[in-house]
């Protein structure tokens, strides 16, 4: 484990827990452009039978394949690292005017021990952008806080039809070491 | 019918969806959009009026959600161009009920016409191929769009790809619904899904 982490939390545990409650959702789609914070439960998606894992070549492809899927009846979910919500924004507006039940998780860089200035100002950035977007943020501080934040979120997205994103602190990950 | 060797849009997307029966069309914004709407509403039609880049990118979602039902996605070279990575995405998941279909006119039609990236040798058909689209084509003349017209809602062995270098002529704008809500909700029904 990392020594900025403060959890009994290992980043592993928690993202066993998110892949069994996007099952309790249904979720059979799950797009994403990697980051280091989602890797387990990228691994845990692509060896899950029921669900398709969807390698991207930039985030906004996920909101127009979400888009579809949800036309088809399927549900999904994206997963990105922060400075991806930088590339999602004009394809927002497809989300948005098409009321897709969107859920969003995002790994956050730039906002806790970042050793690469560069992340820094998109992760400044990404909760504001994804408001702009009309999509709602809710905000996982601790590893603590994660799975309930997902639950909520997914609930919003999925039982209320509110395109909903939750931004995993980078204090909860873990700041990357090189 | 028009018997000239000229691919006007019109009657080029008219001929590919002249036997549609359970596909799924989705249009890339603009042109491609009237194109589709100028054939008759639809309501398995579900058409895009921003998202550039998106079109493909809907359509796989689709594809991979109903693999029975064929998805036929309509755009535009510009907005093929936008998406360009949604190529290597498609080529990646191989959905056997997707077909791209790019009405090439080598010019950014809704803003004025300005030459795209495809009147100066940038070839759609050689990166779809590069990205692993199964099946990939340019359709020259009517003869095989005709004959790609009846093979449309086949599934196949892998996504396929067909350009098609058209040329506008004079079109009416058929301006179809802009309510993206009312759009999903009528496809979804056409699909039997249950709508809350």
């Amino acid at each position: 484990m990392s020594p900025t982490h403060a959890s009994a939390h290992t980043p592993a545990s928690w993202h066993q827990s998110i892949h069994a409650l996007l099952k309790q959702f249904d979720v059979k789609q799950v797009a994403y452009v990697p980051d280091a914070g989602h890797s387990e439960l990228i691994k845990q998606c692509h060896a899950d039978q029921a669900m398709t894992a969807i390698t991207l070549t930039t985030e906004e492809e996920g909101l127009g394949v979400l888009t579809g899927a949800w036309l088809g009846g399927q549900r999904g979910v994206l997963l990105m690292q922060s400075s991806g919500v930088g590339n999602c924004a004009n394809m927002l507006s497809l989300v948005k005017m098409c009321r897709i039940p969107m859920l969003i998780l995002v790994t956050m860089r730039g906002e806790w021990g970042e050793f690469n200035a560069w992340q820094v100002s998109m992760g400044s950035h990404s909760e504001d952008l994804l408001k702009m977007g009309d999509v709602k943020v809710l905000r996982a501080e601790t590893a603590d806080d994660v799975l309930d934040c997902v639950q909520a979120a997914a609930a919003m997205a999925f039982d209320g039809g509110t395109a909903c994103a939750v931004l995993i602190s980078q204090r909860a990950i873990g700041s990357k070491k090189f | 019918m028009n018997t000239s060797n000229q691919l006007f849009r019109r009657e080029v997307v008219a001929r590919l969806l002249a036997h549609r029966k359970d596909l799924v069309a989705i249009t890339g914004l603009g042109s491609p959009t009237y194109d589709v709407a100028a054939c008759g509403d639809h309501p398995r039609n579900f058409y895009l009026w921003g998202a550039m880049g998106g079109a493909a990118m809907v359509g796989l979602g689709l594809a991979l959600a109903q693999p029975d039902i064929p998805v036929v996605v309509l755009t535009g070279d510009g907005e093929c161009l936008m998406g360009m990575g949604g190529l290597a995405t498609i080529g990646l998941q191989q959905p056997k009920n997707l077909t791209i279909l790019v009405l090439d006119n080598e010019m950014f039609g809704e803003t004025g016409k300005q030459e795209s990236h495809t009147r100066r040798g940038t070839d759609l058909t050689a990166i779809a191929k590069a990205c692993s689209i199964s099946h990939v084509e340019t359709l020259k003349d009517w003869a095989e769009i005709d004959a790609f017209a009846q093979r449309l809602e086949e599934i196949g062995h892998g996504p396929r790809f067909a350009l098609i270098k058209i040329i506008d002529g004079q079109t009416e704008r058929v301006i179809p619904s802009r309510d993206g809500v009312a759009l999903k909700l009528r496809v979804r029904e056409a699909l039997g899904l249950h709508n809350q």
